[in-house]
């Protein structure tokens, strides 16, 4: 119902009492400028004065706007923290069964690639024997698998925005979801301490430290984000602990807030320019 | 400057305090069917507080921009005529629909005041007036996209927040750079800093520039 014709208003299309219709195109619809909507209610026999239309218009808007918001609530961190397990799995478990693929489809073809590509192409092959016919369709589930993740990945990025705006700007939508199912939820994330924070994922490395096997781990998860990879080496630990932090508070925005804070991500590329610099001077 | 009619100074645990006639909805005091309207709480409510002339006299058309839960909106609403109320954070918005439903005159919107062609074909133009208290950055750029909702002797009531603009820059710099960029599509009538119950914003009363202004 998107892009209503330039120049209609919300009730043109809609039955003065199906809350429903009204909800869509109050939801979905947009047209370039406003006019004066009650008066043209009122000509089209939408509504039969100005009091009536109101009426009209106050029930639909509470109404639209109520589902709207459980809309955008029920995209919640525990979805978000099943879809990026699952999607983790889908992808091991497509990679896994891919060398088996490639190991037996070697044994039986002569050009047999390796990897979710190479049991895509074996996928396509048409089966002669029935160890082949085995193999094809072995390939077909890891086709499928691949898919799913695929799938799944696009969700997490579609659905990590609305649970976690600033937290999904700050780390990107697959980062954000990530560190939610390591922490449990967005509200377990939004109680931990940066340091916390900063070695979510390093938990091994951590506890080895805390028995006295090892150095304190610099980074956990977050070592996939850019501004911890791309720093040169000897600054990565100031890099890990700034974008830490800056994570900490956007997962309690998040939490506690739920609007997205532009000044938040300013401080952080500043603060990691005046990191980066350093290797300059 | 005297109040718009709907809103008057009540006693309030002995101090003169600014209410209006409406349900309560935060668990604010009452005094019969009159409520506190905390000027702390509120940032319209500061400005009316502070003596600041918003052209409102009552029963005006309105548009909200930046609603959140529906504190101030509700005292708007109890007040004003029909009033188009913007939130776009759904956690808030729940709250302000609550707000809303008790409210017939009150049109809660789950929209992004940055766009307004999506509640164009709801909110009706040649408003009386557009208050505006949005913490995003570029919060002239919104004014400058909803004027086309108000009439031309309408009046834009703003709250800048200098940190959602800039959190580094000193509140005043940022505050003539958005006067600046406001000064475009608005003619601004007067300002002033709300420091004794907000910090760091300043509230600004406009009107639309036209041809001949």
């Amino acid at each position: 119902m998107s892009n209503e014709k330039a120049g209609s208003g919300w009730f043109e299309s809609v039955p003065p009492d199906e809350l429903d219709a009204a909800r869509d195109v109050i939801q979905n619809g947009s047209v370039d400028a406003p006019e004066d909507w009650p008066a043209l209610a009122v000509d089209t026999g939408f509504a039969a004065d100005e009091d009536d239309y109101y009426d009209t218009l106050h029930d639909a808007t509470v109404h639209a706007t109520r589902e709207a918001v459980r809309e955008r609530e029920r995209a919640d961190d525990q979805q978000l923290k099943y879809s990026i397990r699952a999607m983790d799995d889908a992808e091991r478990t497509a990679n896994e069964l891919a060398e088996r693929v490639a190991e037996w489809a070697g044994a039986l073809f002569d050009e047999a690639g390796t990897g979710v590509d190479g049991a895509r192409a074996v996928a396509d092959r048409d089966p002669d024997t029935a160890p082949e016919r085995r193999v094809v369709s072995l390939a077909e589930r890891v086709t499928d698998l691949a898919n799913e993740a695929a799938a799944l990945r696009a969700f997490v990025e579609r659905a990590a925005p609305a649970v976690a705006p600033n937290l999904s700007r700050m780390a990107g939508p697959v980062l954000a979801a990530r560190l939610i199912a390591l922490a449990g939820g967005l509200e377990d994330l939004a109680k931990k301490p940066s340091g916390t924070v900063q070695v979510l994922g390093a938990e091994e490395a951590l506890f080895a430290h805390l028995a006295g096997r090892a150095p304190s781990p610099k980074h956990g998860i977050i070592y996939i984000h850019d501004y911890v990879r791309n720093t040169r080496p000897e600054d990565r630990g100031s890099a890990a602990r700034a974008l830490a932090g800056k994570l900490a508070i956007a997962a309690r925005i998040d939490h506690y807030a739920g609007d997205l804070r532009p000044d938040l991500h300013e401080e952080l590329d500043d603060r990691i320019a005046a990191i980066r610099a350093r290797a300059d001077s | 400057m005297s109040l718009p009619d709907g809103v008057e100074r009540r006693t309030f645990d002995g101090r003169e305090r600014l209410a209006t006639r409406g349900d309560p909805v935060y668990g604010e005091p009452t005094d019969g069917p009159w409520r506190l309207w905390d000027a702390g709480r509120s940032k319209l409510g500061a400005m009316l507080e502070l003596g600041l002339d918003t052209g409102l006299g009552g029963g005006e058309s309105v548009l909200y921009l930046g609603a959140a839960s529906g504190t101030t909106v509700s005292h708007v609403a109890d007040f004003c005529g029909p009033t188009y109320a913007v939130e776009f954070a759904p956690r808030p918005a729940r709250d302000l629909v609550d707000v809303a439903t008790g409210r017939r005159n009150l049109f809660p919107l789950l929209k992004d005041a940055r766009q307004p062609s999506t509640y164009a074909h709801v909110v009706e133009a040649e408003l009386d007036a557009i208050i505006q208290d949005v913490a995003t950055r570029g919060q002239a750029r919104v004014a400058a996209r909803n004027r086309q909702f108000l009439r031309d002797d309408g009046r834009l009531l703003a709250v800048v927040k200098a940190r959602s603009e800039d959190v580094t820059a000193d509140p005043e710099t940022v505050f003539d750079r958005v006067l600046g960029d406001l000064g475009e599509t608005y003619e601004v009538l007067e300002t002033t800093r709300l420091d004794r119950y907000h910090d760091d914003h300043l509230a600004v009363v406009a009107r639309p520039r036209t041809a001949d202004r």
